[in-house]
């Protein structure tokens, strides 16, 4: 099978969020930047999971600059056979979708996989436009996956529960909680990912429609109001009266 | 004209549904035109969408809707939207929205944003907000594009008898053969799902035990909640995953979350810190969670719950 795993860089989960220049960046002084979970987590560790069981290869490709291939190279740690990085500073995911698209188009990938979104934007596009743009079929947040020959069977969650689907063919998904469990990297794969290729590839022309003007943080909790434990009476009368919630 | 995809389950439409007409009748305002509401497929209670504001509802009728292929729904949409020239398209921001809106840009070749949690803003430019970093920062949007694609947060804004029912009218729009089989889909009836749930009642590892949670499910009963859990009690298998709220589980933005036996950590605050008001339960006081709740009561949840519990029936009584 032939695997292309879509991952990007986000700032670790506990990274404390600030911004700069007029609050239209991102401040990353002091920060400290991950694969995005559910690309690392999920993604590519089924990937690797079918590819173990069928065989093939597992490509994995990312859209940004240099300071992306620490990430890239723990990718092909965990056991990615190749890295493809689209050298530019991605403004918006049409823009990372249509790039990954671009690449992808002609080289018949079986499957390819994105985390369900990544953990700062939460934007779950991608998957679905590098979908539309290779007019693939597309599952989104998949909990399960299992291959019958070229057939696929896929778990995903919807709300309030799951739906079950069939593919026959080549398609995209966005891994979920559930399709496969982390990989911590060892010695022998962190050392083979430094010979593993990476090939950094131009980008192609892409409008950007959509763009982040302005950020701002939520204003300040007030601190929190205690309540007697022995009186519930009284946080009932707060939630209905002061916080009018119930 | 602003087209809103009027989305429903097993033939049913939910508040989601409304509020996202309501936003799009709203913008419609904005921009000084019309909303359409578009339906794709059978469902109950059509006549009502124009009530939340949509000025015309349109259906487009196919047995290769019947089932979820985001690829059918998409092209369906995309040729309403184009037949229609629709310069706005609105879609929930569910899992439904979510693998269709990076398609719908792709295919209008629209600037998009999703989960938007506001209306447009046109003082410069089109303009919207939305959540970033699991709710730790509201980042603000400039769409240049001739043609916008946004999906609406459930619970952004409340939906509102602002317009009058209206007749359905029949689109006759191209509908591809879906390429996905579904198989089987499996719901929980009965019960609001977490996504969409206005009250929400959760509990952690301070529960000690699965065999415990009947005072959890008590409360909810009377409350009329929906049930919750953190990432460690779900992992164990003490409750079903699909109740995990937190950063990998389900982010949700009730009006009312209480947390009972639940530290909050911080990928668990990422999944529930849009809450509109949190009660946090722990009998440990330097509990973080504290730090980002509403209402905070220090003490044994095993006797605090079961007094709330009797307070919210009294209250019902009153």
């Amino acid at each position: 099978m032939k695997l292309l795993v879509c991952v990007s860089k986000t700032p670790d989960t506990t990274a404390k969020i600030a911004f700069t220049n007029g609050n239209t960046e991102f401040d990353s002084a002091g920060v400290q930047y991950i694969m995005n979970p559910y690309d690392e987590w999920y993604a590519l560790v089924r990937a690797l999971e079918l590819k173990e069981a069928a065989g093939g290869t597992v490509t994995i490709i990312n859209v940004g600059t240099s300071d992306n291939d620490t990430v890239i190279r723990k990718g092909l740690a965990i056991g990615a056979d190749e890295a493809v990085r689209i050298d530019a500073d991605p403004k918006s995911a049409y823009f990372v979708a249509k790039q990954i698209a671009a690449y992808a188009i002609d080289k018949s990938f079986d499957i390819v996989f994105t985390g369900k979104e990544t953990i700062d934007f939460n934007g779950s596009e991608v998957g679905s436009m590098i979908a539309e743009a290779l007019d693939l079929p597309f599952i989104s947040y998949a909990t399960n996956l299992e291959m019958d020959g070229s057939s696929a069977k896929i778990s995903r969650d919807i709300e309030g529960g799951t739906e079950v689907a069939q593919i026959d063919g080549a398609f995209v998904l966005s891994a979920s909680k559930g399709l496969a469990e982390q990989r911590i990297p060892n010695m022998k794969g962190i050392m083979m990912a430094k010979r593993k290729p990476l090939n950094v590839i131009p980008p192609v022309d892409v409008a950007e429609h959509a763009v982040v003007v302005n950020y701002e943080l939520p204003p300040a909790k007030q601190s929190v109001k205690l309540i007697d434990p022995d009186n519930m009476t009284e946080l009932v009368r707060l939630l209905h009266e002061e916080a009018k919630v119930i | 004209m602003v087209l809103v995809i009027a989305e429903h389950q097993k033939g049913k439409f939910k508040k989601a549904t409304f509020e996202t007409i309501t936003y799009g009748a709203k913008t419609a305002e904005l921009l000084n035109t019309t909303c359409t509401a578009l339906v794709l497929g059978q469902a109950e209670g059509i006549d009502n969408l124009g009530t939340y504001g949509a000025s015309k509802v349109m259906q487009v009728n196919s047995d290769h809707l019947t089932s979820f292929d985001s690829q059918v729904y998409a092209a369906t949409i995309a040729n309403a939207a184009k037949e229609l020239g629709a310069k706005v398209v609105v879609i929930n921001h569910s899992t439904t929205g979510k693998s269709l809106l990076g398609r719908l840009a792709v295919r209008l070749e629209a600037g998009s944003v999703s989960g938007v949690n506001s209306l447009p803003s046109l003082d410069e430019g089109f303009k919207v907000n939305k959540n970033v970093f699991s709710g730790k920062a509201v980042a603000t949007f400039e769409i240049k594009s001739d043609v916008k694609v946004l999906s609406l947060m459930g619970n952004s804004i409340p939906p509102e008898e602002m317009g009058a029912a209206v007749g359905v009218e029949a689109l006759n729009v191209e509908v591809p053969t879906p390429k996905v089989k579904v198989l089987e889909v499996k719901t929980v009836d009965g019960i609001v799902p977490l996504p969409e749930a206005e009250l929400v009642v959760s509990a952690g590892r301070g529960m000690k035990d699965p065999g415990n949670w009947g005072i959890i499910d008590e409360l909810a009963g009377v409350l009329g909640a929906t049930t919750a859990c953190s990432r460690p009690v779900a992992d164990a298998g003490w409750r079903p995953h699909h109740e995990h709220v937190g950063q990998t589980g389900v982010a949700i933005l009730p009006n009312l979350y209480i947390a009972a036996g639940i530290s909050g950590a911080i990928q668990h605050l990422a999944g529930v810190n849009r809450s509109k008001v949190i009660v946090v339960i722990n009998k440990d006081p330097e509990a973080p969670f504290f730090k980002a709740a509403d209402y905070g009561v220090v003490g044994d949840l095993f006797e605090v719950v079961p007094k709330l519990t009797e307070a919210i029936k009294a209250f019902k009584a009153s």
